[in-house]
């Protein structure tokens, strides 16, 4: 028998603070966290802002030796992965720690390490890396730092399916819940993509913004990079109640698909099959959503688009649904950006407080949707979508139930 | 390099790799009495490599248990170098 699964703990590092009660406080009372990128020398860049997290000390809070094998991606793993365990009260015995899982997501993993590592070979000519370069590269690292720092012995692996990594992690947890492989998972994504090397990358593809994201707007000029992780606390409700933990949504469905279309255009049927799925998954009548956090990335070819999508599932219905994209304000973060917009939309559903699309200019009538420009809006909403669509084609939907206790 | 400054230089690498106290090493000391494993010990052979400009091969390296196997080795392959046997770091990748 299935069982049904909730939300206990959450965990939030983002451009918007370095905890869930800043993300949150931010993020409804739609300020953005983007801003010049200040880790990597972007003069000569067409893109000079982003979404960074300001003012991280690693040193706080990781020991020396820990901090010589985790890169940026993985330290953020690893305090998303903390406050979201505290946060949940989570009582360790070691039976619950043998079945815990962690799935984590991520899409460059180390990449900060390697582009400084691969730099000192090819550019300055040294002989040799600095032998923990692997360990910190392996986008494992985040997921395998939280199994040894928590003894969790259960299942733990990282998923790479770029934008809709941390989507995808989140539903094989959801899942391994549900179907009782798991009794509690810790499960989210990471990234740290700010490094010369990647933001080149990025640069030669023509999709970051030369000043800010705009989602769904007029004027709007691409995506913002951002960086950081969130992770989940998911367990089985029996559990929970039994333990007397916060609830602060149940997970009910996930879907995903692949476009088998393009290798970076986005479509619409891929989403569309996807959100279908998650709807079926959790067994819902496309009316009872009444809010979807999107993909929002802010590009010319997405926008359009998944509205395009939003509208073949939900039909007249589309008109009456909120969708909004919070990356206007923690960027788009890549293998974490499911992981933070689940943690925004399970928010949402708890505060009854919608986060708005921050940096909307005026309506785009290629994307005619209610996308709560620039002010979050009080709305008590029972289901939400929390939609990821990757590069690669690679689709996967979430789909979140308000906990009225 | 006297024999002393050799000493003196490899303790004082181990210690700050490992972050211990170069009062708790002498050439005596094992890397099992220094808690180190396997990782520790490629760090620290890393920063040995680093500090004298000499590469350890991989078969030497498994050998190493004890500070004074290190300052053995490393006094090998520094004589070896001042023969024209080891390389510069830089020329190998250019």
């Amino acid at each position: 028998m299935k069982r049904r699964v909730v939300v206990t703990g959450i965990g939030v590092i983002s451009a918007l603070g370095h905890n869930s009660t800043q993300f949150w406080a931010r993020l409804s009372a739609g300020v953005s966290g983007i801003g010049p990128i200040q880790s990597v020398d972007c003069s000569q860049f067409r893109f000079r802002n982003g979404a960074e997290v300001r003012d991280f000390r690693p040193q706080d809070h990781f020991e020396e030796r820990e901090m010589d094998f985790l890169d940026r991606f993985a330290q953020f793993a690893v305090v998303a992965a903390r406050e979201a365990v505290r946060d949940a009260a989570v009582e360790w015995n070691g039976g619950l720690r043998r079945r815990t899982a962690v799935v984590t997501g991520s899409c460059v993993g180390g990449q900060t390490t390697e582009d400084a590592a691969f730099a000192e070979v090819y550019r300055d000519g040294r002989s040799r890396v600095h032998p923990m370069t692997i360990p910190r590269i392996m986008a494992n690292a985040g997921a395998s730092q939280i199994s040894l720092e928590l003894g969790v012995t259960g299942p733990v692996f990282t998923v790479s399916t770029a934008c809709s990594s941390a989507n995808h992690a989140i539903g094989q947890a959801f899942w391994m819940v549900r179907d009782g492989v798991a009794d509690l998972a810790i499960t989210g994504g990471s990234e740290a993509p700010f490094s010369f090397g990647n933001l080149k990358a990025w640069e030669a593809l023509r999709v970051v913004s030369p000043d800010t994201c705009r989602p769904f707007s007029k004027g709007r000029r691409g995506m913002i990079l951002g960086e950081g992780a969130a992770m989940l606390v998911l367990e089985p409700l029996e559990a929970a109640r039994a333990r007397g933990a916060r609830i602060y949504a149940e997970l009910v469905g996930f879907g995903m698909s692949s476009d088998a279309y393009h290798i970076t255009q986005p479509s619409v049927e891929g989403p569309v099959q996807a959100m279908d799925a998650a709807l079926e998954d959790a067994g819902l009548e496309p009316e009872a959503v009444g809010y979807i956090n999107a993909h929002g990335t802010g590009t010319q070819a997405n926008d359009p688009t998944e509205s395009a999508a939003i509208r073949a599932v939900f039909g007249p219905h589309a008109d009456r649904l909120a969708v909004s994209s919070t990356k206007s304000m923690h960027g788009h973060t890549l293998g974490a950006a499911g992981a933070i917009e689940a943690a925004a939309t399970v928010l949402a559903l708890r505060h009854g407080l919608l986060p708005p699309t921050a940096n909307f200019l005026e309506p785009d009538p290629e994307c005619d949707l209610d996308v709560v420009p620039n002010q979050a809006r009080r709305a008590e909403v029972e289901y939400a979508l929390s939609n990821s669509f990757a590069f690669g084609g690679l689709n996967a939907v979430l789909a979140f139930r308000r906990w009225d206790g | 390099m006297s024999a002393e400054e050799l000493t003196r230089r490899v303790i004082g690498v181990i210690a700050k790799t490992h972050r211990v106290s170069p009062e708790t090493i002498t050439p005596e000391t094992t890397f099992q009495e220094l808690g180190m494993d396997s990782l520790d010990a490629v760090n620290v052979l890393f920063a040995l490599e680093e500090e004298f400009n000499v590469n350890i091969p991989d078969e030497d390296a498994r050998e190493i248990r004890t500070v004074r196997q290190v300052i053995e080795g490393i006094a090998r392959l520094l004589a070896a170098g001042s023969q024209g046997g080891a390389q510069p770091l830089g020329e190998q990748a250019t």
